[in-house]
């Protein structure tokens, strides 16, 4: 269906521009947070080690998995059609990840009232970061894939979500938080903890390049439209300079890991992700549920999107202001010792 | 056995949300009794509020992860389990919920980081201004969150168009829709009584058992204060979101007072056991014309009853009948606990008094308990509807989901939220139990980095540091940490 009068378009595309900065920030923020939880059981100085890792994001994890519920939740004020559909199809990924939130989140506060049983915190901040990581690599497959839709409603079995490329986008994702991780580490820790990050964070770039890779050539092999719009003349050209940025990104971290630099491997691991983000916003575009729902078939109303633009306008700005701020308390390297002040 | 998909789609959203709901009923309160110890602090420079307003916030940082994590399922359950519902009420909720998450929970989540961990590194009128906006942010999410569900109870100002969608036509009249500020009022009173009642609760324990004595006369008078002011205006509130209820919900109304038939002069059903099949009440024992005048302020008052409407729109009769009463009768206990602490208060016995202490160390979860009561008379009252008169409970719930799908996550739900609140009711026995003087706060430092470590150890609630924390008699107190 095409959109019917000109400002319905407009009103459309900055949702689906809102939504995808929303999903964004939240797989860059709260990414970082959950690769932490992903190198936790491997920190070479055990509980001390650990403990270091988990104050560097204990206050701020809570802003960042916020960002989460505003995709979410923007999905469902915005294209409440998408938001009915895609939920029921993806119920059980939903269902591991909230599980792994729950267990992930509760165990910042338990774990440091813990004494005796601080190792079951340990291994639920763990677990729960992994699986949590992990089910959001098998919805992006999920939506990658397809979704089965009669009329309204999502009529594929409730394990449709379940494939090998899915399993694939998993263990792609925890390589990709777990890079994010690590150079979040660099930059706030020093020591040892940072000499182990700094020798982890290549491995780690290398295998996030292979899953990219792989991902990359699976998605068109299988899927007519992504081929038909990547390998055709005269896209190929217009879209060559993504992947070759991704790879002068990647070599250029690679020499700033080597050469001690402190914030630069944090900042390119998050040019990574912009990258791959706009491969697949590319890939994928327009629909909200790929392969038949456009993003204009499945707005609101201009009534509500209006209603929740105004406030946005204001909100957004306010909300990234007083992140930077919290930031900006939180900055400086972490001591060991330091941080769990309440 | 065919599972009903429908059932167990409704079994696991109560039993969520109840969970969910005890979190934001108590930290809507804390939130608040923080700040306001955390400005008396700034006010009076005198450290006991400052040390109590550490403790507290150990408690609220505990009880604010546990709602957080089981707040999330909510928002996504919506869409897993109602796509339905979703999919017909979201040009209209949608907006409302998302501005919840943008006014209110980035708020929240933001300036907890700086309340949490910031002590020693902004300076204190910052921290001072940093709780306050937690605890803004608790109070326009209750704000959000009660405009949606007031919403599903007394819709207005929208429009059904030929696809059967909802559609805002006045986003004034959806937000204050009519039942929206008298449930707010009655929500958020709520919340700051349960509060009030687990300081109480609290501080009488330790006066009790002789510990923490300062700290627990200041929390008791200020509790008891508060209380002393809220029972009674949650009673004439609760009273006019009633009359609010008999204006637009009259089929609810009429389950609540157990009313089948329409009468003028009703009477004030006491106790009954109502009967959905036989359409009446076994055992009745009321006081005649008593209903009419409470609800209409005229003897032959008009009340509709259930018989008014067909068989199948009517909700459980026996579920809201109950549990309003049981409401009703924890406000009025809640009364009573206030009115002899005040005659105490006046003679000057309510630090003394054991039997009192006692009592209010009883009356610790009573807030909760009304609560759910409360809510459970206001979302079964609206069965069967999911929006009032609008859409269908058993219309809302998403066509793919089996009932294995939902009874698997149902009982994973259920499984996880057992182990995550027994430790979580574990670590807070353990925080009351060492009390505000086992909680120093940490010094002063001129530097961001600091020099000295206050480990984990320190801060560690097991072990055998316990052993000193459930000790009773007025013995030598443990030594300050520092």
């Amino acid at each position: 269906m095409q959109p019917e009068t000109g400002i319905s378009v407009d009103l459309t595309l900055i949702w689906a521009g809102i939504v995808a900065f929303a999903v964004f920030m939240y797989v860059f923020m709260d990414g970082f947070d959950l690769g932490v939880g992903i190198l936790f059981p491997f920190a070479p100085g055990g509980e001390r080690d650990r403990d270091l890792m988990m104050n560097t994001v204990a206050p701020i994890w809570d802003a960042n998995e916020t960002w989460l519920i505003l995709g979410g939740a923007g999905l469902f004020a915005a294209f409440p059609l998408a938001y009915s559909i895609l939920l029921p199809a993806l119920y059980m990924p939903i269902l591991l990840m909230l599980i792994a939130l729950i267990f992930r989140g509760v165990a910042f506060e338990f774990r440091f009232k813990a004494h005796s049983s601080k190792y079951l915190w340990t291994s639920s901040f763990f677990i729960g970061s992994f699986f949590a990581s992990f089910s959001q690599g098998l919805i992006l497959g999920a939506f990658i894939d397809g979704f089965e839709v009669t009329g309204r409603d999502f009529s594929g079995s409730i394990w449709d979500w379940f494939s090998p490329f899915g399993i694939l986008c998993g263990f792609a994702i925890v390589t990709g938080y777990a890079l994010l991780g690590a150079t979040w580490l660099i930059w706030r820790t020093h020591g040892a903890l940072q000499d182990w990050c700094r020798s982890l964070a290549p491995k780690l770039l290398l295998g996030v390049l292979v899953f990219f890779a792989l991902v990359s050539l699976i998605t068109p092999a299988w899927n007519e439209v992504v081929r038909a719009r990547w390998f055709t003349f005269p896209n190929i050209i217009y879209l060559a300079p993504l992947p070759v940025t991704t790879l002068l990104v990647s070599a250029w971290m690679w020499t700033a890991i080597r050469g001690g630099r402190d914030v630069v491997p944090f900042v390119l691991a998050l040019v990574i992700f912009v990258l791959a983000f706009a491969g697949l916003a590319i890939s994928l575009w327009p629909y909200v549920i790929p392969p038949n729902i456009t993003i204009w078939d499945a707005a609101s109303p201009p009534e509500s999107q209006i209603f929740l633009l105004i406030g946005l306008a204001f909100l957004i700005p306010t909300i990234l202001a007083y992140t930077a701020f919290t930031y900006w308390v939180f900055r400086g390297k972490l001591q060991e010792g330091e941080g769990y002040g309440h | 056995m065919e599972l009903d998909a429908l059932l167990l789609a409704r079994i696991q959203f109560a039993f969520t949300i109840s969970f969910h709901i005890l979190f934001p009923a108590f930290t809507i309160g804390l939130a608040s009794w923080i700040a306001v110890l955390e400005g008396r602090w700034l006010w009076t420079k005198n450290d006991l509020y400052k040390r109590l307003s550490s403790f507290w916030t150990k408690v609220f940082a505990v009880s604010f992860g546990m709602g957080v994590v089981s707040g999330i399922v909510m928002s996504y359950q919506f869409g897993t389990n109602w796509s339905r519902y979703s999919d017909v009420g979201g040009y209209i909720l949608g907006p409302l919920i998302q501005y919840e998450v943008v006014t209110a929970f980035f708020l929240e989540a933001t300036f907890l980081g700086v309340m949490l961990f910031g002590r020693d590194r902004v300076p204190p009128w910052l921290h001072f201004f940093a709780t306050c906006m937690v605890a803004l942010g608790t109070l326009i999410s209750a704000f959000w969150i009660l405009s949606a569900n007031s919403f599903m109870q007394t819709p207005a100002g929208y429009e059904i168009r030929e696809d059967g969608l909802l559609y805002p036509k006045s986003w004034w009249d959806i937000v204050f829709n009519p039942s929206f500020p008298y449930r707010y009022f009655h929500m958020v009173i709520a919340c700051f009584l349960t509060t009030s009642f687990v300081i109480a609760g609290v501080s009488a324990w330790h006066l009790l058992n002789n510990r923490h004595e300062i700290y627990a006369r200041i929390g008791l008078n200020m509790s008891l204060g508060l209380i002393a002011v809220l029972a009674p205006v949650q009673i004439f509130v609760g009273d006019l979101t009633g009359l609010n209820t008999l204006e637009h919900q009259p089929t609810k109304l009429a389950a609540i007072e157990g009313h089948w038939e329409t009468h003028a002069g009703a009477p004030l059903i006491l106790f009954a056991i109502p009967d959905q099949q036989a359409e009446m009440n076994h055992w009745e024992i009321s006081i005649p014309k008593l209903g009419s005048l409470i609800l209409t302020h005229e003897w032959d008052g008009v009340i509709k009853g259930l018989k008014e409407v067909a068989p199948e729109d009517r909700p459980p009769v026996w579920i809201v009948f109950w549990s309003f009463r049981i409401m009703v009768g924890l406000g009025m206990l809640m009364l009573a606990v206030a009115v002899t602490g005040v005659f105490l208060m006046w003679r000057r016995k309510h630090y003394t008094t054991r039997w009192y202490l006692r009592i209010l160390q009883f009356c610790t979860p009573i807030g909760f308990a009304a609560i759910l009561f409360g809510w459970v008379t206001t979302e079964v009252g609206r069965q069967p509807w999911t929006v009032y008169g609008i859409l269908r409970t058993a219309d809302s719930v998403s066509p793919a989901i089996t009932g294995a799908g939902v009874l698997t996550s149902l009982i994973i739900f259920f499984l996880t939220y057992c182990i995550v609140f027994s430790a979580g009711i574990y670590y807070l026995m353990r925080i009351f139990e060492r009390g505000p003087e086992a909680h120093v706060p940490p010094p002063d430092r001129s530097a961001n980095r600091p020099k000295r470590p206050f480990s984990a150890a320190e801060e560690a609630l097991e072990g055998p540091e316990d052993t000193h924390g459930s000790r009773t008699g007025p013995g030598p107190r443990p030594a300050p940490a520092e």
